[in-house]
């Protein structure tokens, strides 16, 4: 993926594009569905998070370390954008990545795959209550206190599993820094 | 600026997956744009969304992929540096709060809470359920008292205080478990301005009346 997001990024390859979209538009309208769209306008947002990307990929080219996130990111700015009712996203994530990608040398950008890699490890090795928390949160869009009513939870609970399962991930990563 | 106090993994946990409350996420969002070790933790936890993403499976798609349209490199990377730019030149406000309230903490209009006690609610979305809102508190005042239910978080934007957790300064965030009591007072020099959200209105108007009552007698 980090191979196609630099042809994508640095030499505006169409194709590379094209195989990206089908790698990952049928994830975000997936993603989009569970947060509330219908089929319609969850593929409008998925190929509007995938021309973003094709369009922001000039921004970031050669710093691949924090590509990892970018269609993740994109897709929920726009999902908060569209799909929420209620939350207006503060642009500050799009800017903190630009921020810290200034910084990212080579051998930082191999770490990011890395990185990533231990953090879909550390998620598969989660327990069960964890992970749900964590999916309610990232792919049903709910807040604690929506998760502590739909699981009949007190907040406090919700929230020291959420500490728990980053606890985990955090130290999956940790001799990374 | 020295961050002692940052936000709870829990609240920063929500914040990158897009699902906290907008009250929250814009005292988050200003912490953030002052605070290069919590801009590292949001980094991992969206890497989180990315393997929650991944996890997914996929939708059938009904159109055909989209032509990409052609980009001028050089534009582009000239818009980046705007951002960039935008980033780094926080004064007094920092940028992401600046759209809600100004970029100066000296020209703010106070309505006066009560005694060396001012606020002024912000702007929220429509539907939005929460409550946001700036509170100056002059020097060594006892400030009102937040925490004590539903999530709120308080993060200090200019002078300081001090409770029994200990000193809040300027970038500091109270992310508090919601038992704690605390009773927190402003730097008897230079006062203290914060910035206090709440995820509950109801709950927020509960805590206006303790704040108000010790002033006003209610």
């Amino acid at each position: 993926m980090a191979d196609l997001l630099q042809q994508v990024a640095i030499h505006r390859d169409v194709d590379a594009f094209r195989q990206l979209y089908q790698m990952y538009a049928p994830r975000v309208k997936s993603y989009m569905m569970r947060q509330g769209a219908d089929p319609n306008t969850a593929e409008e947002l998925a190929q509007e998070t995938l021309l973003t990307v094709w369009r922001k990929a000039a921004l970031y080219s050669g710093e691949k370390g924090s590509a990892t996130t970018w269609i993740f990111t994109i897709a929920r700015n726009l999902r908060i954008d569209r799909l929420r009712k209620e939350v207006a996203w503060q642009e500050l994530p799009d800017s903190h990545e630009e921020t810290a990608s200034t910084d990212t040398l080579p051998d930082e950008a191999v770490s990011e795959g890395e990185r990533r890699d231990r953090v879909q490890a550390a998620m598969a090795q989660l327990p069960e209550d964890q992970l749900e928390v964590v999916s309610l949160s990232y792919v049903d869009g709910l807040s604690h206190s929506e998760i502590a009513e739909k699981l009949k939870l007190p907040l406090g609970t919700v929230k020291s599993r959420m500490r728990l399962a980053y606890q985990k991930i955090r130290e999956a990563v940790e001799d990374l820094k | 600026m020295t961050i002692a106090h940052h936000v709870d993994d829990a609240t920063m946990m929500s914040y990158a997956a897009g699902s906290l409350p907008e009250a929250l996420s814009v005292v988050v969002a200003t912490h953030l744009s002052v605070c290069p070790h919590c801009r590292d933790t949001l980094a991992d936890m969206e890497l989180v969304g990315t393997a929650m993403m991944g996890r997914l499976p996929s939708a059938s798609l009904a159109r055909p992929v989209p032509r990409a349209p052609s980009v001028d490199v050089d534009v582009r990377r000239d818009e980046g540096a705007d951002v960039l730019e935008a980033v780094e030149r926080c004064g007094d406000v920092p940028t992401p709060l600046s759209r809600l309230a100004g970029s100066d903490l000296g020209s703010i209009r106070w309505k006066r809470l009560g005694l060396g006690i001012w606020h002024l609610p912000l702007p929220l979305s429509d539907n939005a359920t929460g409550d946001l809102l700036l509170i100056k508190v002059a020097p060594g005042q006892v400030m009102p008292e937040h925490g004590h239910g539903g999530s709120e978080l308080t993060l200090v934007l200019s002078g300081s205080y001090t409770d029994e957790i200990g000193r809040f300064g300027v970038g500091d965030v109270a992310d508090l478990d919601t038992e704690v009591e605390h009773s927190p007072v402003a730097d008897r020099e230079t006062g203290c301005i914060c910035l206090i959200a709440s995820e509950e209105k109801a709950r927020f108007k509960g805590v206006f009346a303790r704040l108000v009552q010790p002033f006003t007698g209610l």
